[in-house]
């Protein structure tokens, strides 16, 4: 199948048409929450969390002894939120740092999932298999009511994101601030973490848990280039989210033995690199020209000075000189001296140079920081 | 006690002391979660060693995986240096993106290799006493124990010869800089060491268990001790211990060797930190309740000094003008009068010359603000020893 068929089958093959909401609504909300993980500097709780969701899944279904994904996904929102506030406890009350706190819950977690899933193998319940799918995630198991509950917890979540719009906002970026005006920050703070939680549990099914957070990452790391503004962040990475979702599914469908998560972080690690280097304000490459403008530029101005500390010692400021003198003075070459006339500070006649009136008034305040720059 | 029960039991202590030693380091120096994003780098690392050697005991393999490590590292740096994201987006975007395109390989090369992303992230501890390794066509071990025998040698042997430099580096790096020891060199040789000893480790107990086995027991030592040398010895041990009760543990469940070696640590941590003397939460939570009622205990008594009015030094007018609630006036009252600080007549509160005296030493604190003049002040009334 060529993407270009995965197109034209997305809207009449039914499978295909629930997977490609599912990773699309699935990228929309782990972009929308992703956005304030990062900016909170909780990146990795992504990652801790989704390990630490295995026991919980584990749990729930030892004592259900049903495959049924809610209440599966109850059981990871659970041992989720006790990871979470494991780590919080870790780093508040004793000396261990953040880094650790959050390995610890991931791995101990996890080790004690993989205790349970295998001790769950050994049992004589048929229903078992198939847990391990949220290990690696498989976006293929998702149906018309796993989608039906993304879209139902997306709406929650964008529902309680605008009602405490202004609050997230303010702790966020002046937590102090925020209590002094009365806010109930703690309250604040696990709502939202409760909801980067269900993001996190939502995609395991889907991405798995390695590749969660990249998930949850990528598309907000990517938005956060773009722009200084929460809200077009926001939007920008629900947005990247959704169309990394459906161009991983389109890929991942359109060739043999391609799962669907790597191929969706894959295609956000893309958005991400682009950012990184095409964003215009923050972006590598436009930070190197505006690195190597901001050095010609200063290569000129001293260019100007040596030639105005020349200039000085004559009564007559525009007495020509010889270009040859200024051959072994660093920063000019004949551009500058191109850019120099062309800037009226200059006059070059039969190499020789003189300065003008401007030219002269520009040098003379070019350290001067009273006068406005223009 | 079986020999292959023996074996395992030998792999998993070998494996737990080799992974404690760097695990001191990481967790000192705030990169526990390097050790993580590293675990799941190797995957690409390992899938084309695996293609080169067919083998996953090979030393080249085990090369390639070690530097797919230190090149995660290095692309998390060069990230971070950029300045549009911070250490933590970097390492958690960067160690998925090295993890998918591992996946994809194995998946797009699954008819020709017999290699598995469970295999890999899981592992097996059971069996590896089946992948001997022989020597002159004589059986001498199983090949893992051989591979992580070899590592743990070389970690020990660089822990000793450069364990000054470590220590000066890791808590000082100023200092180590100016005494000559590169600090790059010695956290590349860090990071190397520890990319060695997952990629070593992983086919025992997994990727994601060697995490455990790193930060586990030497987080749970810093919560016992300050001291460097204390605290190898004492993750040493955790590991140690953790990896053969882990191993009946599951022998009696009948589940994953490496789960329940982690459980087991999962215990140990867990207790450590809720009961560790001084670092752990009951005793940190004891402390904060004391230092909050010595506190109140001279708010109070400033208060005290500042009126001499009856109405304000009246026991129930406290309750409304420090805001305290009755428990906690309570508390303070019997305290205060417990150390003689204060004499209470018809419900009136008056300092008693002690508590005069205390009350100005500690006005003098507040204004000079010098800590040598509360140490003094402690040393001079026991708030809690009567």
């Amino acid at each position: 199948m060529t993407i270009s068929e995965y197109f034209e089958l997305l809207f009449t093959d039914y499978t295909l048409g629930t997977i490609t909401l599912g990773t699309a609504v699935l990228g929309a909300i782990c972009g929308m929450l992703g956005s304030f993980a990062v900016l909170r500097k909780q990146s990795l709780l992504g990652d801790a969390i989704s390990h630490a969701a295995l026991p919980g899944i584990a749990i729930a279904f030892l004592i259900t002894g049903t495959k049924d994904t809610n209440i599966l996904l109850l059981g990871a929102l659970v041992s989720g939120l006790i990871g979470t506030f494991w780590i919080r406890g870790m780093t508040h009350k004793t000396h261990l740092k953040s880094d650790t706190a959050l390995g610890l819950v991931l791995s101990l977690f996890f080790g004690f999932g993989m205790l349970l899933l295998t001790f769950i193998q050994k049992q004589p319940n048929a229903n078992q298999a198939g847990l391990d799918k949220y290990l690696f995630g498989q976006a293929a198991t998702l149906v018309k009511s796993d989608v039906v509950l993304m879209i139902i917890v997306t709406s929650i979540c964008l529902f309680v994101l605008l009602l405490f719009w202004k609050e997230f906002k303010i702790l966020l970026f002046d937590a102090d601030y925020t209590k002094t005006l009365g806010f109930n920050t703690k309250f604040i703070d696990i709502l939202i973490t409760f909801f980067i939680v269900l993001a996190i549990v939502l995609g395991l099914q889907t991405v798995g848990v390695v590749l969660m957070s990249a998930m949850l990452l990528a598309p907000a790391a990517a938005a956060r280039q773009w722009t200084n503004k929460l809200s077009v962040m926001i939007f920008l990475a629900a947005i990247l989210g959704a169309f990394a979702g459906v161009f991983g599914t389109a890929i991942s469908a359109s060739q043999n033995n391609l799962s669907t998560g790597p191929v969706i972080v894959l295609v956000a690690a893309v958005f991400v690199t682009f950012s990184f280097v095409f964003s215009p304000s923050r972006g590598l490459l436009f930070r190197q020209i505006r690195f190597l403008k901001n050095r010609r530029d200063l290569e000129l101005k001293k260019t100007l000075q040596f030639m105005y500390g020349i200039a000085k010692t004559h009564e007559n400021i525009s007495h020509p000189h010889a270009i040859r003198i200024l051959n072994n003075f660093h920063g000019f070459t004949r551009k500058t001296l191109q850019k120099l006339e062309h800037n009226g500070w200059i006059k070059v006649s039969n190499q020789q140079w003189s300065l003008t009136n401007e030219g002269f008034i520009e040098a003379e305040n070019l350290y001067n920081q009273l006068l406005e720059n223009d | 006690m079986t020999s292959p029960q023996i074996e395992i039991q030998l792999i998993a202590v070998v494996v737990a002391i080799a992974c404690a030693i760097p695990g001191v380091f990481l967790v000192l120096r705030k990169m526990a979660l390097i050790s993580d994003a590293i675990s799941h780098s190797i995957l690409p690392g390992i899938v084309i060693g695996f293609f080169i050697t067919h083998d996953l005991n090979s030393p080249l393999l085990i090369f390639l995986a070690a530097l797919t490590g230190v090149i995660t590292v290095i692309l998390v740096e060069a990230i971070q240096k950029t300045g549009l994201v911070k250490e933590d987006t970097a390492i958690g975007l960067v160690f998925p993106v090295l993890f998918s395109i591992g996946v994809i390989m194995i998946a797009k090369n699954a008819n020709d290799v017999h290699l598995d992303v469970d295999a890999v992230l899981l592992g097996e501890l059971a069996f590896a006493p089946f992948d001997r390794l022989m020597m002159f066509g004589a059986d001498v071990g199983p090949k893992s124990l051989w591979v992580m025998g070899v590592i743990l040698m070389v970690i020990v042997l660089l822990l000793i010869m450069f364990y000054k430099e470590l220590k000066v580096s890791t808590f000082d790096i100023g200092l180590s800089s100016a005494l000559g020891f590169s600090p790059v060199i010695l956290h590349y040789g860090l990071m190397s060491i520890s990319s060695i000893t997952v990629v070593g480790a992983f086919d025992a107990v997994g990727a994601i268990l060697v995490v455990a086995f790193m930060i586990a027991p030497a987080a749970t030592a810093y919560l016992l001790t300050s001291d460097l040398k204390k605290m190898l010895w004492l993750s040493i041990c955790f590991g140690v211990i953790s990896a053969i009760s882990g191993y009946w543990l599951a022998h009696l469940l009948d589940a994953s060797i490496s789960g329940s070696m982690t459980t087991v640590l999962g215990i140990i941590f867990l207790g450590t930190y809720l009961f560790a003397p001084n670092k752990g939460y009951f005793s940190v939570l004891y402390r904060q309740r004391q230092q909050r009622i010595e506190v109140s205990l001279l708010a109070f008594l400033l208060h005290l000094n500042n009126h001499t009015e009856e109405n304000e030094r009246h026991v129930n007018h406290l309750n409304e003008h420090i805001n305290w609630q009755k428990v906690q006036s309570k508390t303070v009252l019997e305290l205060a009068q417990k150390n003689n600080m204060i004499l209470i007549n018809d419900d009136i509160v008056s300092l008693t010359e002690k508590g005069e005296d205390f009350t100005n030493l500690a006005i003098e604190y507040i204004i000079t603000n010098k800590d040598d003049k509360i140490e003094h002040m402690k040393d001079d009334f026991f708030l809690f020893r009567g």
